[in-house]
C-alpha cells in the first residue's frame, strides 16, 4: 500500500515536475517556432502551432543585413574574458573569506551583494563618463571590465558556499606538510572545489552573454555583442517578429547548445553539498 | 644585431605611419537609427553613397527606446560614438536649444532646403535654424475598410467629425466575427497611448498647460475628450485596449479585425501592402476626426538625421545627410521599388511628382501633415510647441505617468475622475520641481 503512494506520488511529481519545465521553455519554443514562420503568420490569429508554410527566409534576411559571426565573435569575447578574469579575482578572494575569515568577513560579504540591490541605470552617467575619459567606449576590454565587476559578487559568493564545504583541516595537513598558499590554492583547493567552480563559470557565462544594459549602452559598432544583434530587429513602427524571432534564435543557439552539454554539471554544481 | 632591430623597428614604425595615413583618407561614419522599414531600405543603398563619395558607414540599429537613452548619454558625456542621429521631432529643438547638435546652416545649394515641407521644417528648428533633416515625415489619420461601411451603408467623409467616427464604429462593430468598430493606441508610453490621447484632447479643445504652465487636467475639457474615448473604446473596441500599441494595432487591423483605425500615415503603406495585409484592397483614408472646434486630433511627427556636437566628422556626416534626405534619393527608392515605398512626408516636390499622385495615400498624407500645426497646436493658446507632445525636457517623463494613469482607466482599474485628478497632481508636482511655476 505504501508503495503504491509513492508511485502515484512519484508519477505526480513528474508530471509536475514536466508540466513546469515546459511552461518555462515554451516563450523560447515559441520564438523558434515563429522564427520560421511568414510576417503575416507571425501574427495569425489564432497562433499556427502547425499548418504554416515553413521558411528559412528570415534567416536568409538576418543573415543578409547583419554580419552574425561580428556579433557572436563579439559575445564569446566578452563572456569569455569576463568569466575568466572574474574567477581569477575570485577563487583568492572567497579562498581568504572561506578559510581566514576576518571580523568583517560577514559584513563584507553582504555589502559586496548589495550592489546588485542599485538598479545599473543609476550608475550609467558615472560608468559612461569613466568610459569616455578612459577611452574605453565600444571597445571590448571596457566591456569585459564591467560585466567582470557586476557580476563578481555573485562569483565571490557562490565560491564562498563550495569552499566553505571543504574541511578547513584537507587545507592544514597541506600546510604542514610545506605547501605554499600559492600550493595549497593551485593543488589542493582548485582539484576539490571544481564542481563548483565549473557550474560558477558556466553560470557566469551565461549571465554576461545575457546582460543586456550595458551591452546596449556602452557599445556601438565595433564591440556590440548578440543582445545588440537582437535590439537591432525590433520596430516601433512595422512588423517584424519573425525577423526577430529569427535574430533571437540565432543569439540564443550558442548558449542553449553550451547549456544542453553542460547541464549535468550545472545541476550538480547548484545542487552540490547538503543544505543547498 | 641591434642595427637589426633597429632596422626592424624603423620598418615596422614606417608601415604603422603608412597604414595610419591611408586609413585617415578613407572616412567611416557611425549612424545610430531605429529599425523601421524606411531606415532599413536607406542602408540597403549606402553602398552607392560609399561609392561615390568613398566615405564608408557603420550602422547602429536600435530599439526605439534604447535608442533615445543611448543617444543621450552618448551627447550629454560627449561620448562621440556617433556622427550622426536619428531623432524625432520632440528631441530635436530641445537638444539644438542645448547646444547638443550641429545646426545645418550651410546645405548646399543643390540640397534645395526651401523643399522641404514648411510643417517639417519649422519642427525641426530651434529659432529659425534647422537642427535635423527630416528623413520621412507623418501625421496621423483614419483608415477605415471601405468594404465593412458600404456593407453598413454608410460614407466615409474626407474630414469627419468624432460623431461620424461614432457612427462608423457603431455600424461596423461585429464582435460576435471577432471584428471591432475602431482600433485606437491606449499602451502606456508618451510617444504610445499618450499621443494620441493628447490629440483626441486638442481636438476637444483641452491643453496641458494655460500660459502660466499651469496642468489642465481639471478642466471640463479634458474630462470630455477622457470620457469620449473610454466609451468609444469601451463600446466598439477589442478587449485589451489598454496595451494596444502601434504595432498591436497594425496586427489587428492587418488582419481584418478593425473596420477603422487611427494613426500614424506611415501605416498606410503597410495595410496596402498585399503581402503583409489581408485587407489591402478595400483601405479607404479620411482626415483625422475633429469636433467643431476648429482643431484636428491628427498629429505631426519626423524621424530625422542630425550631427551631434561632439563629432569629429561633421563634413562627413552632413554630405551623408544631404545624400539621404535628398530629391536624388527619392527618385533612387522609386526606381528600384515602386513610388509607394519611397520615404514620405519630407519634400514638397514629391508630393508634385505626378507618379506619386497615384499612389492612394499620397494626397491625404500631405493634407494631414498640412493641416498640422506645432506651433499653435490647441484651441485656446499654449505656451508650448509640439501637437502630441509639450517640446519641453520634462514631458517625457510626466506624459509617460499621465498616460499609465489613463491607461488604469482603459483598463477599468479606475475611473475618469480620479485619473484625470491623479494626472493633475503629479503634472503640476513635476512642473514645480522643474522651476516652470
Amino acid at each position: 500500500m505504501a508503495r503504491a503512494v509513492t508511485t502515484r506520488r512519484k508519477i505526480a511529481t513528474t508530471v509536475l515536475a514536466w508540466a513546469i519545465g515546459l511552461l518555462i521553455f515554451f516563450p523560447i519554443f515559441w520564438t523558434i517556432l515563429t522564427s520560421f514562420k511568414t510576417e503575416a503568420q507571425a501574427i495569425n490569429n489564432p497562433p499556427l502551432f502547425w499548418g504554416f508554410d515553413f521558411t528559412l527566409e528570415n534567416y536568409a534576411v538576418v543573415q543578409e543585413r547583419s554580419d552574425y559571426m561580428r556579433f557572436l565573435w563579439n559575445s564569446v569575447i566578452i563572456a569569455g574574458g569576463s568569466t575568466i578574469l572574474g574567477i581569477l579575482v575570485a577563487v583568492p578572494a572567497a579562498w581568504s573569506m572561506a578559510f581566514v575569515p576576518s571580523r568583517r568577513t560577514k559584513d563584507i560579504l553582504l555589502w559586496m551583494l548589495s550592489t546588485k540591490m542599485l538598479p545599473a541605470v543609476g550608475v550609467l552617467y558615472p560608468i559612461s563618463l569613466i568610459f569616455v575619459e578612459f577611452n574605453l567606449l565600444d571597445t571590448r576590454g571596457g566591456l569585459i571590465l564591467v560585466l567582470m565587476l557586476i557580476n563578481l559578487p555573485i562569483i565571490v559568493w557562490m565560491l564562498y558556499t563550495y569552499f566553505r564545504e571543504i574541511p578547513a583541516e584537507i587545507l592544514e595537513a597541506a600546510r604542514m606538510d610545506g605547501a605554499t598558499l600559492k600550493a595549497e590554492i593551485l593543488y589542493v583547493l582548485t582539484p576539490m572545489a571544481i564542481p563548483g567552480i565549473a557550474s560558477t563559470l558556466l553560470l557566469n557565462f551565461i549571465l554576461a552573454w545575457n546582460e543586456a544594459f550595458w551591452t546596449l549602452n556602452l557599445t556601438a559598432a565595433s564591440a556590440a555583442p548578440l543582445t545588440a544583434f537582437i535590439a537591432s530587429y525590433s520596430s516601433p513602427e512595422g512588423l517584424f517578429f519573425a525577423k526577430l524571432s529569427a535574430a533571437s534564435t540565432m543569439a540564443i543557439a550558442p548558449i542553449l547548445i553550451l547549456g544542453w552539454f553542460s547541464q549535468k554539471q550545472l545541476v550538480r554544481g547548484l545542487t552540490f553539498g547538503a543544505v543547498k | 644585431m641591434s642595427c637589426k632591430t633597429a632596422l626592424r623597428a624603423s620598418a615596422a614604425l614606417a608601415l604603422c605611419v603608412f597604414a595610419g595615413a591611408a586609413a585617415a583618407q578613407d572616412t567611416t561614419i557611425t549612424i545610430a537609427t531605429v529599425n523601421n522599414g524606411d531606415m532599413i531600405r536607406m542602408q540597403g543603398y549606402t553602398d552607392r553613397f560609399t561609392e561615390e563619395t568613398g566615405i564608408a558607414v557603420e550602422w547602429v540599429t536600435l530599439e526605439e527606446n534604447v535608442l533615445r537613452q543611448r543617444v543621450t548619454t552618448d551627447i550629454t558625456t560627449n561620448g562621440g560614438q556617433f556622427d550622426i542621429m536619428t531623432i524625432g521631432m520632440y528631441e530635436t529643438p530641445i537638444w539644438g536649444a542645448n547646444g547638443w547638435l550641429v545646426p545645418l546652416d550651410n546645405l548646399s545649394e543643390e540640397y534645395d532646403v526651401d523643399d522641404i515641407l514648411p510643417a517639417m521644417r519649422g519642427g525641426l528648428s530651434h529659432d529659425g535654424t534647422l537642427y535635423a533633416a527630416p528623413f520621412y515625415g507623418e501625421s496621423s489619420m483614419v483608415m477605415y475598410r471601405t468594404d465593412l461601411m458600404e456593407a453598413a451603408g454608410l460614407e466615409m467623409p474626407a474630414a469627419p467629425t468624432w460623431d461620424d467616427i461614432r457612427a462608423a464604429a457603431e455600424a461596423m462593430n461585429d464582435p460576435a466575427n471577432e471584428v471591432y468598430g475602431i482600433c485606437l493606441r491606449g499602451k502606456p508610453g508618451w510617444g504610445e497611448g499618450g499621443a494620441f490621447i493628447t490629440v483626441t484632447a486638442n481636438s476637444f479643445g483641452a491643453r496641458w498647460f494655460d500660459e502660466e504652465w499651469n496642468a489642465q487636467f481639471d478642466q471640463p475639457e479634458w474630462e470630455q475628450a477622457l470620457t469620449f474615448f473610454v466609451d468609444l473604446m469601451n463600446s466598439y473596441g477589442p478587449p485589451g485596449y489598454a496595451t494596444n500599441g502601434f504595432n498591436e494595432n497594425l496586427s489587428l487591423f492587418q488582419q481584418g479585425r478593425c473596420g477603422m483605425w487611427i494613426d500614424a500615415t506611415v501605416a498606410a503603406s503597410f495595410v496596402t501592402n498585399p503581402n503583409d495585409s489581408t485587407v489591402a484592397d478595400t483601405v479607404g483614408f479620411a482626415l483625422a476626426p475633429d469636433n467643431g472646434l476648429g482643431k484636428r486630433s491628427n498629429w505631426l511627427w519626423a524621424w530625422a538625421l542630425a550631427i551631434p556636437a561632439g563629432t569629429q566628422q561633421a563634413d562627413a556626416a552632413l554630405q551623408f545627410i544631404e545624400w539621404a534626405t535628398s530629391r536624388e534619393y527619392i527618385e533612387l527608392v522609386a526606381e528600384n521599388e515602386g513610388w509607394a515605398n519611397v520615404p514620405p512626408g519630407a519634400r514638397t516636390s514629391l508630393y508634385e511628382t505626378p507618379e506619386y499622385q497615384d499612389v492612394p495615400f499620397a494626397q491625404m498624407t500631405l493634407d494631414s501633415i498640412n493641416a498640422a500645426d506645432p506651433t499653435n497646436p490647441t484651441v485656446d493658446p499654449v505656451p508650448y510647441v509640439g501637437i502630441q507632445f509639450v517640446a519641453i525636457p520634462e514631458f517625457a517623463g510626466i506624459a509617460t505617468e499621465v498616460s499609465q494613469e489613463f491607461a488604469e482607466v482603459y483598463a477599468g482599474q479606475q475611473t475618469v475622475q480620479e485619473a484625470l485628478a491623479n494626472a493633475q497632481a503629479l503634472t503640476n508636482d513635476a512642473m514645480e520641481a522643474a522651476g516652470y511655476r
